[in-house]
């Protein structure tokens, strides 16, 4: 069974991963960024079963923690480029490259 | 038994889902896709003896997590769609090539690192799941913990200090607005006074009634053009509101001005007019340059229908 539950995590984080490389609206990538998120956790929580040990919750609680602050940083930041640029396309806040 | 079923609908479910999430062209669909991936995982988590991060994942991620992406999709503008451009050449096609070869490595790789059965956490946790997680958190932990306290603060103060936006003019007040009102006036002619009521006769209702001149005439600023339009295409219109309709046109052609457009009357009415502008700005959209003389003589209103019927 241990097998079945990486091999999803695997395939969630996957798709995310896609995600983040396909799609240009900036919350749409940070959507996918968090589906990667919850991916690892669903590996640490099947991890922490098969060895008998807690320290995979534990982890997993923290990827929750610190996943609910980025998400709140990173929306503000979203919130502040739209107001300024009138987008949310990843595409358009390219001013660092030149 | 029963596990295996819950994990095969539950499966098929998230990846569904979370494929939804990476292909809907709308960002709200993708906002609800994740919310289900991550109900999915909750139940998941729960049935891998992990029923604290169960509820975690369901208050913490479904919760507020999905909760202040709605909220930012929201501000942001539900209809702010994926641009379609490839910027870089071949990225699509790229990019779902490696996320299936990094699937597979990863299927192939770890997914393989176990054959023995779980050993199960009924040992680590003697005293419940919830008292075994508080006694790692407070003990092993402790120094993460309260890390993470201070990074929740710094992430609430930074959300505040990104999201604050400071007034840089004053907010406008009544004051201002009037002679913001004036100033219009001043330099286009647009008529700083509101527009005039519909009229009352005894025996109608006062909103479909043209407003009255002080000499008895209909004042055609209280008629709709668009109504009256419609009205004279059927025949309904009563004579006298489309005489003095068209002496109103007549003037506004002899004053330089082409018969009034949709767009026109559209633009011209009481509420689209910017408020408070900077004044040099407030003109800008104002490309005819005829509108001067005329802008205050057209005014939609709802118009009236004498007993012409």
């Amino acid at each position: 069974m241990t097998t079945h539950y990486l091999v999803l995590s695997a395939l969630l984080f996957a798709i995310g991963g896609v995600g983040v490389l396909v799609r240009r609206n900036a919350i749409v990538v940070f959507m996918c960024v968090e589906l990667m998120l919850n991916a690892c956790n669903l590996a640490f929580v099947t991890f922490a079963r098969q060895n008998g040990n807690l320290d995979g919750q534990v982890i997993a609680f923290f990827v929750m923690i610190v996943a609910a602050a980025e998400v709140v940083i990173g929306l503000a930041i979203i919130v502040t480029i739209f107001r300024t640029r009138r987008s949310a396309s990843v595409d358009d806040a390219s001013l660092l490259k030149y | 038994m029963g596990e295996s079923i819950t994990f095969w609908v539950l499966a098929v479910v998230s990846v569904v889902a979370a494929l939804g999430l990476v292909f809907s062209r709308r960002a709200v669909y993708s906002a609800l896709m994740l919310g289900v991936v991550m109900l999915s995982l909750a139940v998941l988590y729960a049935v891998q003896d992990a029923p604290f991060l169960a509820a975690v994942q369901i208050i913490v991620y479904t919760g507020a997590v999905m909760m202040l992406f709605l909220f930012v999709l929201m501000l942001v503008g539900v209809d702010s769609s994926d641009s379609l451009v490839e910027t870089i050449k071949g990225q699509r096609f790229w990019a779902i090539v490696a996320g299936l070869a990094f699937a597979a490595l990863l299927a192939f790789g770890i997914g393989n690192a176990f054959v023995a059965a779980p050993k199960g956490l009924t040992a680590a946790t003697q005293g419940g799941n919830v008292p075994s997680l508080a006694q790692l958190i407070f003990t092993r932990h402790v120094f993460a913990f309260e890390v993470t306290s201070a990074l929740l603060i710094t992430a609430a103060l930074g959300a505040m200090v990104l999201a604050h936006r400071e007034r840089t003019a004053p907010k406008a007040t009544q004051r201002d607005l009037s002679r913001q009102r004036f100033v219009t006036f001043g330099r286009t002619g647009k008529n700083p006074a509101p527009l005039p009521g519909p009229g009352t006769y005894a025996r109608h209702n006062a909103i479909d009634m043209p407003a009255l001149l002080p000499d008895g005439g209909v004042s055609p600023l209280s008629v709709n053009r668009y109504i009256a339009r419609h009205e004279a295409e059927e025949g309904t219109l009563p004579p006298e509101i489309a005489r003095v309709l068209e002496q109103d046109d007549l003037e506004r052609r002899s004053n330089g001005h082409s018969t009034p457009t949709l767009a026109e009357d559209a633009r011209s009415g009481p509420d689209t007019e910017p408020l408070i502008e900077d004044e040099d700005d407030e003109a800008a959209p104002h490309d005819q340059p005829d509108e001067a003389v005329t802008a205050g003589r057209i005014a939609p209103r709802p118009r009236s229908e004498e007993d012409g019927k």
